[in-house]
């Protein structure tokens, strides 16, 4: 090999200059420097290292996209490695802080579709604070005047979001004076046990993201509160429908709270509510701008009364609670479960166990001539040992047994199971047969219901 | 909640285990624990005078 030792070397005309002949191996010894001195190098279409390429940045020759990879290929991302997003960017899906491995959110039947205990619940006034759609409580406080509302579950839908069912309430005997004290709200309560991931009460408490599809005829001022009842403690805020009976997508940001922790326990620990009406002691003092000993005051500022008018309306459907702070542009899409999955969650507060006629409930024995005894089991465990709720008129249930039957009207719940799977319920009153004859217990009439409620 | 009635109930064993209620018009059996809220809400009941019969 010969050595040519020069110290530049030029075209001899133009400004090409080539450097071998095709098929020719350039090489540039170990421990040689090439130093590029513009700020970019035309490469060839591939460029292939079988070891490592370092840089700082990758970027689109043109355009704003680049492809990595192709379909197949795997990439792998060590131990200990860390992908960060800086903040803002989309695409990621899942955050560090919304990272919730086999978990569900925090709402619980948040497109509406669940409805045990029924489809209408008419004329609800003073003293009718109740379940509704399944998990949803309509809830009233002070002195609740003469206003009345029904809540429905409706068709009536954001159009393309994966909705079906929404909850609608209308007004159905107007309240324009309203006493001072009073209050009353659809709210979700959450279990503490639930919420020990925000981390409520330390240093490194969570934001929360609430967002839902709501709509009215309505256009004024809605507010909400969020109440750690643990605590004694307030967030409120409001949100104003932009145009009247227009589905829109609310989005509501909860700031962390360093105080007060959640109680680690199956009670009621945080209460979102919308509310629909408020009186001065509920609205007279200022929302909040982050979590506050709870003032009554703040609760509702600036609230339009909805039961001004037999006209008006409000929906709501496709409700998410998210563990962090998002925009309309970073939320996480909404978590739509099976009619299955959304079912046994809702199982865990109520179960309705029959509703209607010639359905089957549970098999029994007589515990005496005069007494019969069966054990339940409940489809998921319950929150907490639950009340038995008997609904019908008369011999409502049958216990068929020995080739024949025996009608009675009453069941009382005796114990529960560990983790409340299963309940024993008797009549003792109201059959006569052989002890120790078994047969299985039915519903026998169309108004014949049986309910286990362990809500919050 | 409206408590119309509310009276002790025994299971087999012949112990109390429960209470027999009407409330908002529904004919409920609740358990003495705490954490159901009918039984929270007839403690409430029997605070303002209210009276628990005995069970049968």
């Amino acid at each position: 090999m010969s050595t040519l030792n020069v110290d530049k070397v030029d075209p001899s005309t133009g400004t090409d200059l080539e450097l071998g002949t095709s098929g020719d191996t350039v090489t540039v010894p170990s421990g040689v420097g090439l130093t590029l001195t513009d700020s970019t190098l035309l490469l060839p279409t591939t460029i292939t290292s079988t070891t490592e390429v370092k840089t700082n940045k990758i970027s689109p020759a043109t355009g704003a996209a680049f492809a990595l990879g192709d379909s197949g290929d795997t990439f792998t991302v060590p131990s200990g490695a860390t992908i960060v997003n800086s903040g803002t960017a989309t695409g990621f899906g899942i955050t560090a802080a919304s990272f919730r491995p086999n978990a569900k959110g925090l709402i619980i039947n948040g497109d509406c579709a669940v409805a045990q205990r029924g489809t209408s619940f008419a004329t609800m006034g003073n003293g009718d604070s109740q379940y509704t759609l399944d998990r949803f409580q309509w809830s009233e406080e002070g002195g609740f005047g003469v206003a009345e509302l029904t809540i429905t579950q409706d068709t009536d839908v954001p159009t393309g979001q994966g909705f079906a069912k929404s909850l609608k309430a209308v007004c159905t005997t107007i309240d324009t004076s309203i006493d001072s004290n009073t209050i009353s709200y659809i709210t979700q309560k959450f279990e503490g046990q639930n919420l020990q991931l925000l981390k409520k009460g330390t240093a490194n408490a969570e934001k929360l993201t609430l967002s839902f599809w709501a709509k009215s005829n309505l256009t004024g001022t809605f507010t909400m509160a969020f109440k750690d009842t643990d605590n004694s403690r307030l967030y409120s805020t409001s949100y104003s429908p932009a145009s009247a009976d227009t589905w829109e997508k609310f989005i509501v940001n909860i700031p962390a709270d360093t105080t007060g922790a959640f109680t680690d326990d199956n009670a009621t620990s945080l209460a979102v509510d919308w509310n629909l009406q408020a009186g001065t002691d509920k609205s007279d003092g200022a929302l909040t701008t982050a979590w506050e000993a709870q003032a009554e005051g703040d609760r509702a500022v600036g609230q339009t009364n909805f039961f001004s008018s037999t006209s008006n309306d409000f929906y709501i459907t496709g409700i998410q609670l998210e563990v962090g702070e998002y925009t309309s542009a970073t939320l996480p899409p909404f978590q739509h479960e099976s009619y299955g999955d959304n079912l046994a969650r809702c199982q865990r507060y109520f179960y309705q166990c029959c509703n209607g006629n010639d359905q089957e409930i549970t098999g029994a024995w007589y515990f005496s001539t005069s007494m019969i005894l069966g054990i339940l089991e409940l489809p998921v465990p319950m929150r907490s040992n639950p009340t038995l709720a008997v609904g019908g008129t008369t011999d409502q249930f049958i216990i068929w047994r020995d080739g024949g039957s025996d009608n009675f009207t009453a069941l009382t719940r005796d114990k529960s199971s560990n983790f409340n799977t299963r309940v024993s319920i008797y009549n003792n009153n109201q059959v006569s047969g052989t002890a120790g004859q078994a047969g299985c217990v039915r519903s026998a009439h169309a108004d014949a219901s049986l309910t286990f409620d362990a809500e919050l | 909640m409206i408590i119309s009635n509310a009276k002790y109930t025994k299971g087999i064993s012949g112990e109390v285990t429960g209470v027999s209620a009407t409330i908002n018009g529904e004919s409920m059996s609740i358990p003495l624990d705490l954490s159901n809220r009918h039984y929270a809400e007839i403690l409430k009941w029997v605070e303002e005078g209210n009276t628990i019969e005995e069970a049968d």
